[in-house]
């Protein structure tokens, strides 16, 4: 084997193998969201006769006037925060009831995973006709209960809390098993003393268990908030984000400017929102992150 | 008497238990039942789906299983999302394993940093650019656009999965394997990927499953020759006359691999998903 060649290549290994999967994501995502910056200084749409054109910040300043924007972004903080505010109740409840060895606990994570690992879209449309005002079974549960029937996803009032539920079926499982996974983690030591000195378990729920999970609680809710940030799927196929403009999150939006009104010049400008508002909750994850490693 | 406090204490124990066994059911109703009903409606013709009071007892027919088969293309979808997700993994695999290698050796955090962006960032940002470049390349509805896509979602997973996995692999064995004279690259195929199976099958399971499940890239970037299962499913509802029994079934087919890999492999689905969430 030719040494001084084993040489070259070893020294540079740490370039070398990074490299394709560097230039794969600088090809597919930095350049074209330079791209999309570039589009949104333009005017560019693709019904217009007249050349494209360069104007500067104008979608900027037209999106920031534009009340469908603000109803978007509204909506998107809205769905989220219900989503994810009663995922990590619900989530750390589950866990809490489910941190103990019992038969079948394999089975129960199971369960759990399934409407993880589910199609969104299909999870979707299956709710669809759950939702159906007539031959839907939602109604007909609340007959039973006695509550007058709702029109989920045709109301506007109920319906990004009827999607947030969708969202909140397929991920609360999620949250229930990472704090799951981080009750398994802790130390029994502060248990040990805490039980010592004669607390009952609402007093080690309250002081030792819920302060020792806090950390892996907050990650759990930042991720799961990005992700719901960016919820497309379900409100796609099930209502695309009507009615009216009733469910249309800043995602959606966004997808409507692009390949609805082929406006790509607004679009851009928007998606740049879009991901300006991403990027700023990861920031805080990281941040998070280097906050909490000891 | 100590006997009956034995006995009574014994009584008690198992009253609890069973309380709380009760409790766990409950709490796993609400998740199990939609999912349930969706496999059961894909076998019920659609009279029985629409039925109000709901149905319990019918007799099971596979008419929306054939037709979905055979008036609806579903053979077509099937084979798409297949080989789109098996490719998309495959090559992610390829370049990134090594890439999370370095990183985790190397400690090259700002790397590691943008890579992971690349994850958190919203797919709907890349959308317009990628429909217009390839649009201009001709590319449009091709194996190899959906893939490039689905690769951007499945790549950034993979590396974080692997730095994270690599990161608890000790040194010791490339330093012996070095002193043996082995260079790195050859270490790293000959000593650390053998023993990285565990990490290697969480991150490919998950990668399937998330390339799988995938609609956004494939509404826009394909459409007719490559289109893949959730836009074959959502093209049921899109016109006037809704099918639901054919919604089901398609629900079932789509949902059926998720549902096997999930049995086999749910330790590591469960290690890839709360990864970099909860620390040790």
């Amino acid at each position: 084997m030719n040494r001084s060649k084993g040489i070259n290549i070893e020294r540079n290994i740490k370039w070398i193998f990074p490299l394709p999967t560097v230039l794969f994501i600088f090809l597919m995502m930095i350049f074209p969201i330079c791209y999309t910056f570039y589009i949104s200084l333009t005017d560019w749409n693709i019904a217009s006769i007249i050349g494209t054109s360069f104007i500067g910040l104008d979608n900027y300043i037209d999106l920031f006037q534009e009340p469908r924007f603000y109803n978007a972004l509204a909506l998107t903080l809205y769905f989220t925060f219900l989503a994810v505010g009663v995922e990590v109740v619900l989530g750390v409840v589950m866990a809490l009831i489910l941190n103990q060895d019992f038969r079948g606990k394999n089975v129960v994570k199971f369960l759990l995973l399934l409407p993880m690992v589910a199609t969104p879209v299909a999870i979707g449309l299956a709710w669809t006709l759950f939702y159906e005002p007539t031959i839907g079974l939602a109604n007909y549960a609340l007959k039973i209960l006695g509550v007058p029937a709702s029109e989920w996803l045709a109301s506007r009032t109920m319906v990004i809390p009827s999607l947030a539920l969708v969202d909140i079926w397929q991920w609360t499982p999620m949250i229930a098993l990472i704090v799951l996974a981080g009750l398994a983690s802790l130390s029994t030591e502060a248990f040990e003393s805490a039980v010592v000195d004669g607390a009952n378990w609402l007093q080690i729920l309250r002081y030792v268990t819920l302060p020792l999970l806090r950390p892996t609680i907050l990650i759990a809710v930042v991720l799961r908030s990005i992700e719901a940030l960016k919820t497309f799927d379900i409100i796609y196929v099930m209502t695309a984000g009507g009615p009216g403009y009733a469910s249309e999150t800043l995602n959606i939006y966004c997808y409507h400017l692009s390949f609805g009104y082929f406006r790509f010049g607004a679009a851009s400008s928007a998606l740049i929102a879009l991901f300006a508002l991403v990027l700023g909750f990861s920031l805080l994850v990281l941040w998070l992150r280097r906050r909490y490693e000891v | 008497m100590k006997m009956q406090m034995k006995a009574g204490k014994r009584q008690k124990d198992f009253w609890f238990n069973v309380g709380w066994y009760i409790l766990i059911i409950l709490v796993m109703i609400p998740f199990i039942f939609p999912l349930v009903w969706i496999i059961t409606s894909a076998f019920k013709i659609q009279a029985d789906i629409t039925a109000i009071p709901p149905k319990w007892l019918f007799t099971p027919t596979v008419v929306n299983f054939k037709r979905v088969f055979m008036e609806q293309d579903f053979g077509r979808f099937l084979w798409n999302s297949t080989v789109v997700a098996v490719a998309a993994t495959l090559v992610s695999l390829v370049i990134g394993l090594p890439a999370a290698y370095s990183i985790s050796r190397y400690k090259q955090n700002f790397l590691g940093i943008f890579v992971l962006t690349a994850r958190l960032m919203p797919g709907i940002s890349f959308l317009v650019p990628w429909y217009i470049l390839f649009s201009k390349i001709k590319l449009i509805d091709t194996y190899t656009a959906l893939i490039a896509s689905h690769m951007l979602v499945v790549l950034p997973l993979i590396v974080w999965i692997m730095i994270n996995y690599f990161d608890g692999v000790p040194q010791e064995l490339e330093e012996s394997a070095r002193v043996d004279g082995c260079n790195i690259q050859n270490a790293f195929l000959r000593i650390i990927l053998p023993i990285s199976g565990p990490g290697i099958l969480t991150a490919t399971t998950l990668s399937f499953l998330f390339s799988w499940n995938n609609f956004m890239f494939s509404l826009v970037l394909s459409t007719y020759r490559t289109k893949t299962l959730p836009i074959g499913i959502y093209n049921f509802v899109s016109y006037a006359e809704v099918n639901w029994g054919s919604v089901m079934a398609a629900a079932v087919i789509i949902i059926a691999p998720a549902i096997i890999l999930t049995m086999f492999f749910q330790r590591y689905i469960i290690k890839g998903l709360t990864v970099g969430a909860v620390k040790g």
